[in-house]
């Protein structure tokens, strides 16, 4: 579903790497590892269409990103470093006004079911700016509860999570990939999931 | 339910950032402030000539109009950089330009509107007749959404750098003087008895052109400043 070929990646005048190419099919898991500054993060936002490839193509299902523009954000969702949660904004708040702009409206229920699967029950009325930095982490990582998207691009889903939190992701993205899903994610945790491995900066 | 249609996502955008500036309301205050102080300023400084004042209201007022505006540009994009939510508004399944509308919109509403209101009230201050009241607040509304249209383009262009404020006034406060001359030339010509309504339909016109144009010229800056 997900084709990548020949890709390179140029910061600046470093060439972080270079005729990459990977194809990912219903199910399959990919993890991004290497060392800081190998270019994890630059691969999976040009995965999402934020950085264009110095060379080489991205295709999902069959067609070139860049001709499937808009429409190809119906399929994706990316969940980046910063985590995107509003300080002014409830927990609940936040959820549903993401979840709005990924173009999926949810009621409240259902927010708060989302909420509460991820161990924020209790905590769907506080403003955004009084939880710790793992809830926040947690309000951002509800919306795959209800995105409804095939393809997860994740960048360390598990920082600032504690082990049980932790543990509840890699149960989410498994029953996601059993449902047919496809998953890339960067991560420095042991994952207990089975998934294929690409090494970067090696 | 499915977001769909091209006007659900701007009205989304434009009622997340009315609930944002909600709670954020010193921010709205400080840019109303700013231009009540500024306008009023002036009276005191001049001195209390009728005549005088008269003829420098429309300048004064549509000046530190401009300058409010400059204000609270610098935010329009920029807490949505820091804290990533820009990010993933620009992987909405919509175009781009149809979020930098709604944001634009709501930054109106929010920087452009009150200024529009407060201003027959300072026009007071200056001697103004009724007429010239009204056409001032007319050339507002009618000008004001220029500012935040056109202010996008700079506030993306700016967006992460370091100073960025400054350079933001540099870049996009000369692209503002077509709307000074004829918002402060319609109030000028109301008072000196001549017909305004030129000025006006040339007011409308930079509206409708920016409107056009500048979303889809800020959200190319976005992609830019975002990579």
């Amino acid at each position: 579903m997900l084709e990548v070929a020949q890709l390179e990646c140029v910061r600046g005048d470093r060439r972080l790497f270079s005729d990459l190419s990977f194809a990912l099919g219903p199910g399959e898991l990919l993890q991004v590892r290497g060392p800081n500054g190998a270019g994890k993060t630059s691969l999976l936002r040009m995965l999402c269409g934020l950085m264009l490839p110095a060379h080489g193509e991205i295709r999902w299902k069959g067609s070139p990103v860049k001709e499937l523009g808009e429409n190809y954000y119906r399929d994706v969702t990316y969940l980046g470093h910063l985590p995107a949660v509003k300080d002014e904004l409830t927990a609940e708040e936040n959820l549903r006004i993401a979840s709005g702009l990924d173009g999926i409206e949810i009621e409240r229920r259902e927010a708060y079911a989302a909420l509460k699967t991820m161990g924020l029950q209790g905590r769907e009325t506080l403003p955004a700016k009084v939880l710790s930095a793992g809830q926040r982490r947690r309000v951002a990582l509800a919306r795959l509860l209800v995105c409804g998207t095939v393809l997860w691009v994740l960048d360390e889903p598990l920082t600032a999570l504690d082990r049980s939190a932790a543990g509840l992701v890699q149960s989410l993205i498994a029953g996601h990939l059993e449902k047919g899903g496809v998953a890339v994610l960067t991560t420095h945790h042991d994952l207990h999931l089975q998934s294929r491995h690409l090494e970067l900066g090696t | 339910m499915r977001v769909e249609g091209t006007l659900s996502l701007v009205a989304y955008v434009i009622r997340r950032d009315l609930l944002l500036a909600m709670r954020r309301r010193a921010d709205v205050l400080t840019t109303l402030f700013f231009f009540v102080i500024v306008v009023s300023l002036f009276p005191l400084g001049v001195g209390p000539d009728p005549n005088l004042l008269r003829t420098m209201a429309p300048g004064v007022v549509w000046v530190a109009a401009l300058l409010a505006s400059m204000l609270s540009l610098g935010r329009l994009f920029s807490a949505d950089y820091l804290d990533g939510t820009l990010e993933q508004m620009m992987l909405t399944p919509q175009p781009l330009s149809l979020m930098v509308l709604g944001k634009v919109v709501a930054h109106w509403l929010v920087s452009g509107v009150p200024l529009v209101l407060i201003a027959p009230v300072l026009g007071i201050q200056f001697n103004l007749d009724l007429e010239a009241l009204m056409v001032l607040v007319v050339s507002l509304i009618l000008g004001t959404p220029v500012l935040s249209i056109i202010g996008a383009i700079g506030a993306a262009l700016t967006l992460g750098l370091r100073g960025g404020g400054v350079l933001l006034s540099l870049l996009v406060l000369p692209l503002y003087i077509p709307v000074l001359i004829f918002g402060a030339g319609a109030v000028d010509a109301s008072l000196s008895g001549l017909a305004f309504q030129a000025h006006l339909s040339l007011l409308g016109a930079f509206t409708v052109f920016a409107l056009l144009f500048a979303p889809w010229a800020t959200a190319a800056a976005l992609r830019i400043s975002m990579e």
